[in-house]
């Protein structure tokens, strides 16, 4: 290139640059919270916002489980709403959930152990469960998907820059139809507990992200599992953002030795409520729309 | 006649954020593609997604599902296995890196004489759970007028809620999480 097409292609991208209404950051910028501030401080703030959560809620105000608006965890301060949520019955499309059938996944995708030409490093996990709704009623035929890091604590997003090892053998996603019982099951490994930069020495509890589809729309649910007696729990922004102890509790998948496999995997349960269909909201009978 | 379920037994499982590195986790083949691209009657539905400083979020999934043309619920499968003529309703798309979200789909019709929307749900990195808010077409404005939800809305709220309609006729709809022109979302 010519120092003269240089010079133009420079002046194109300032042009360009100006005509939008704000440059985006790269998306990388944006993963390192800009106040940096320790562990202690960090531990200290989610003490005090489950505090002041707890006397709102003595007060009379109705809280929701995962509070939007949970300065600890530093990315949330610019995306939370500021306005109540609008309280709206449902209505129409909103009742119903998309329908999903075995054609939509194959048996494998839930064996994330078997997705590469050999078997991933780390401790070898069963994890199942069952999707109910707010009766306890099973939901068959609704989609969960996962995805989670290695057993390093690292992910293969491009994003992530944790300077631990990929694993050649393990990407981490998965996907399932649960059965008529509403019942799933993945085998996979253990995730590592993984450093972000939320704050000083940030590190999130080893867990597995779920996404469940409940029989209305309204029940869409993107959760985390975590596993049993993890030492990051009190200090990690993202879990407390659930305020109540009982309802963070809900998150840790048990133990469960009739689920461990002899010589070949440990067992976890997990069970995910969906919530609802709202009060509301009447069953409708077979065939009606 | 419906029945009533009565109360709660079981305590529902708190949302979580899909945290920085969902893309690989909730990725599938056109996944944005609810129809297929420039088939009779598909249009495209995008817009930006928004922070409360107005900066564009480059990690934020946005899923839609919506009635069928005629205003009938979806129920085929295959949302997660195109097969580019049936037509599940239900869409997906991750967030470019200058927060722009895309849709191929099509409008949905009125469902039992209501005016038409698409229920959409937003998650993002730094959205400690997820949220739910509508998408309504601008048309007709006679079955706007007597919508429940925009009857309860001023102005400004409304406008939050319902597509503008380019020329081209597609649908262009901003989501905005925070500040002035903040999204109306829902509680159910």
């Amino acid at each position: 290139m010519t120092s003269a097409e240089s010079e133009l292609r420079d002046e194109e991208a300032f042009s360009s640059s100006v005509v939008l209404e704000q440059t985006a950051a790269a998306p990388e910028s944006l993963l390192a919270s800009p106040d940096q501030l320790t562990q202690r401080e960090i531990t200290q703030e989610i003490v005090d916002y489950h505090a002041a959560a707890a006397r709102r809620e003595a007060a009379g105000e109705k809280l929701p489980i995962s509070l939007h608006d949970f300065p600890p965890y530093r990315s949330s301060l610019l995306r939370h709403p500021t306005k109540n949520l609008k309280l709206v019955d449902p209505e129409t499309i909103e009742l119903w959930s998309p329908a999903f059938g075995q054609r939509d996944v194959a048996a494998i995708e839930a064996d994330l152990t078997l997705q590469h030409i050999s078997e991933p490093q780390g401790e070898r996990i069963t994890v199942q469960g069952r999707l109910l709704d707010s009766w306890g009623r099973p939901l068959a035929n609704q989609l969960v998907e996962i995805w989670q890091a290695n057993a390093a604590g690292r992910y293969i997003h491009q994003r992530d820059q944790h300077p631990a090892p990929l694993d050649p053998n393990f990407t981490g996603a998965g996907r399932t139809v649960t059965n008529d019982d509403g019942e799933y099951s993945f085998t996979t490994i253990k995730p590592g507990a993984y450093p972000w930069k939320n704050h000083v020495n940030a590190w999130r509890p080893a867990h597995i992200h779920f996404s469940v589809f409940g029989s209305g729309f309204t029940q869409r649910l993107v959760t985390q599992m975590y596993f049993p007696g993890d030492p990051l729990f009190p200090l990690d922004p993202i879990y407390n953002t659930i305020w109540r102890q009982k309802d963070r509790d809900r998150l840790i998948g048990l133990y469960d030795h009739d689920l461990s496999v002899p010589e070949f995997s440990m067992g976890y349960r997990f069970d995910i409520v969906v919530d609802g269909p709202d009060a509301t909201w009447f069953e409708p009978e077979e065939g009606e729309h | 006649m419906p029945r009533s379920l009565g109360e709660k037994t079981h305590e529902p499982t708190g949302g979580q954020t899909v945290g920085p590195f969902f893309a690989f986790g909730l990725d599938y083949p056109k996944k944005h593609e609810v129809v297929f691209p420039h088939s009779p009657g598909a249009i495209v539905l995008g817009g930006t997604v928004f922070d409360g400083a107005g900066a564009p979020i480059p990690d934020a999934v946005i899923e839609i599902w919506s009635a069928d043309e005629n205003g009938e619920i979806p129920r085929a499968h295959g949302a997660f296995r195109r097969d580019d003529h049936s037509f599940t309703g239900f869409g997906r798309a991750a967030t470019t890196d200058v927060g722009r979200y895309e849709f191929w789909t099509r409008n949905p019709g009125p469902t039992g004489g209501t005016a038409p929307f698409f229920s959409v749900v937003v998650f993002a990195r730094g959205l400690p759970d997820k949220l739910v808010t509508r998408i309504y077409l601008p048309e007709p404005e006679e079955l706007l007028a007597t919508d429940p939800l925009l009857s309860s809305l001023d102005d400004a709220e409304r406008a939050t809620l319902i597509a503008t309609r380019p020329p081209d006729g597609n649908l262009h709809h901003d989501i905005r999480l925070q500040g002035e022109k903040e999204t109306v979302f829902l509680a159910f």
